[in-house]
Formats: C-alpha cells, sequence, structure tokens
C-alpha cells in the first residue's frame, strides 16, 4: 500500500515488505451501519406480530476473515487451532463453534471465520505472526451480514428459496452450504433445530431482506 | 436439470450451483514462443463439439469454488463420471 492512498486515520501495521493489515474495526466512538441499516428493523421489532411461523434478526457487524491455506501445511493448521481456540473443521460442509467465534468449512482449502468485530483485528495479527508458509488472512467484514432465520417455518422459506435439500436426515444441525439463495449467493448454516444462518454480500442484502418478506408472508413474520 | 456431484462438497447439488467451463483436457504449448500459428490457434480457440462422451471442466460457482472435471454423454445427458483437476478419466472418450 502506498502512503498516498493509506488513510490517516488508521495506524497500518507492516508486518513485512509486502504485508500491510489495518484495523478495519472503527471503535466504539464511530456509529457504524449495517448493510441493512436503512430497514430500521429495531423499530420494525416493536410493530411486528407476537405471532408468526418466521423470526428474522440480522447478527449484525461481526468481523468476518476469511482464512486460507493447504489442509497439509502444518504451520497454518496448527496456528489457525492456536489462534482461534478450535481447530479448523476438515470434514466437508461442516462447522465448528466455540464461544463467540465459529468457523465454517467453504471449500477443501477456504474457511470463514466470524468473531466480534472487536476481536478481528487482533486475531488477524496473531494468525499473521503465527502461520509461516502459504496462506491468507483476509478482513471481509465490510463485504457481508449475517441473516438468522428461526421458527417452525423458517425451513419453508428456505426451500423455496434455495436448491439444497435440506430435509434433517440430510442437512443436521452444524452443517455448512454454499449455494444459490433466490438467485443471490449465501453460504446457509443450520444452527439449531429450527434456526439457520445465511452469510449474505452486502450488495445482496437489501434484495434479500425484500425476497424474504414475500417468502415469508404465508407464515407471518417476526422481525426481531 | 442436472444432479451434479461435487468431489469437493461430497455431495449431490443442482446444476443451477455449478458453471460449465469447457472443454477439459487442453494442453497449453509447452513452448509458446516457438510454437506454429497452428499449433497456437489450435491451443486457443479450436475445441471439440462431439455427439457423445465428452470431458468438460465444471466449477462449482457458489458452493466451494473449486474446478473439477466430468464426463458427460451429450446425447443422453448422463454425466459418466466427476473426478479432480490433475486426474485422468476411468471412462475415456475418443479422440
Amino acid at each position: 500500500m502506498s502512503e498516498i492512498s493509506a488513510p490517516e486515520k488508521h495506524q497500518v501495521t507492516r508486518l513485512s515488505a509486502n504485508v500491510a493489515v489495518m484495523n478495519q474495526y472503527a471503535g466504539g466512538a464511530v456509529a457504524a451501519q449495517s448493510p441493512l441499516h436503512h430497514a430500521d428493523f429495531a423499530s420494525l421489532a416493536g410493530k411486528s406480530p407476537k405471532v408468526g411461523g418466521v423470526m428474522l434478526r440480522e447478527l449484525k457487524l461481526l468481523g468476518h476473515l476469511t482464512l486460507r491455506g493447504q489442509q497439509n501445511n502444518d504451520s497454518f493448521m496448527a496456528g489457525c487451532a492456536e489462534v482461534l481456540g478450535v481447530a479448523l473443521p476438515i470434514q466437508p460442509l461442516t462447522s465448528v463453534e466455540k464461544g463467540a467465534v465459529s468457523v465454517r468449512w467453504r471449500s477443501p482449502d477456504e474457511w470463514l471465520v466470524v468473531l466480534p468485530a472487536e476481536q478481528a483485528f487482533d486475531v488477524e495479527k496473531a494468525l499473521r505472526a503465527r502461520i509461516q508458509g502459504h496462506y491468507s488472512v483476509v478482513n471481509v467484514s465490510g463485504g457481508q451480514t449475517i441473516l438468522e432465520l428461526s421458527g417452525p417455518n423458517a425451513r419453508d422459506v428456505l426451500k423455496k428459496s434455495c436448491p439444497l435439500d435440506l430435509h434433517p436426515s440430510h442437512f443436521p444441525v452444524g452443517k455448512v452450504a454454499g449455494t444459490v439463495f433466490a438467485k443471490a449467493t449465501a453460504l446457509v448454516r443450520r444452527t439449531g433445530e429450527e434456526r439457520w444462518e445465511l452469510v449474505v454480500r452486502r450488495s445482496f442484502s437489501d434484495y434479500l431482506w425484500a425476497w424474504i418478506q414475500d417468502a415469508s408472508r404465508e407464515y407471518g413474520l417476526i422481525v426481531n | 436439470m442436472l444432479h451434479i456431484y461435487c468431489p469437493h462438497c461430497g455431495e449431490y447439488r443442482e446444476e443451477e450451483e455449478f458453471h460449465c467451463k469447457g472443454q477439459a483436457h487442453i494442453p497449453r504449448p509447452l513452448d509458446p514462443d516457438n510454437c506454429s500459428d497452428e499449433e497456437w490457434g489450435n491451443y486457443m480457440y479450436f475445441r471439440h463439439n462431439p455427439k457423445g462422451l465428452h470431458h468438460e471442466i465444471w466449477y462449482h460457482s457458489t458452493g466451494c469454488q473449486k474446478f473439477f472435471n466430468i464426463t458427460r454423454d451429450t446425447v443422453t445427458y448422463e454425466i459418466k463420471e466427476v473426478y479432480k483437476m490433475g486426474e485422468q478419466p476411468s471412462v475415456a472418450a475418443k479422440g
């Protein structure tokens, strides 16, 4: 990163000749807005009906880190396990969770780590300090957000929206699958018997909010 | 709709999660600076269009975002085999 394009407000930490990492968490003093800020879920929650088949909430402004590395790179696998406190899931389509940190399998050499936003920079720096060899850590917090669908009809909304086989025998709790969701893309994860999380791109979040309202109308949508 | 087995995700998914990226196993000329125009032209532009078995590259674009190979019958659309990049097909098309 050249000196001209480096933001002045933020401290740029130079870890080597080729890597400059920046804390993307602006801190509590700056009012951050999620991609669905304009939908104003907080005031919708007060007005929404108390009975319905689908509950929606946004798990907003979390830290998202994309980790890439080979499974045969011991430094990468051990370093991630040490820094994150939990080993990367190597079984395809699975996820692990420990405390506020969750790790989703995306491909044999890619994982998505979701953690509190204020921890993202420290974790990124710790990973870079610990891992040797060919790997990548990218903070993608600003590029995506998470929508949580829950309730007895949440699965029905998903069935309308994506081509996955969502039968409990095929999609157990903890399973993760990247798929087409309402012609956009989403990383779907089942977090409970009737609870699902969708990691969606920020530029699609308004469209998907509109889609979810329409798809859940027949069951009754409760915004939390 | 094709029902495609992704060798990286380890399960069948719908065709809309994938993109077909064309003919597989196209070797790049080892010495591009010194190959003939015909060799380079064949590498760049000329593709098989068989009636029958065809080896294709597919991309799991919304899933694991990995490329892999499929041997598919272009007449019946039957998928004969799915195998990873770098592997050779056990069901080989002619030519």
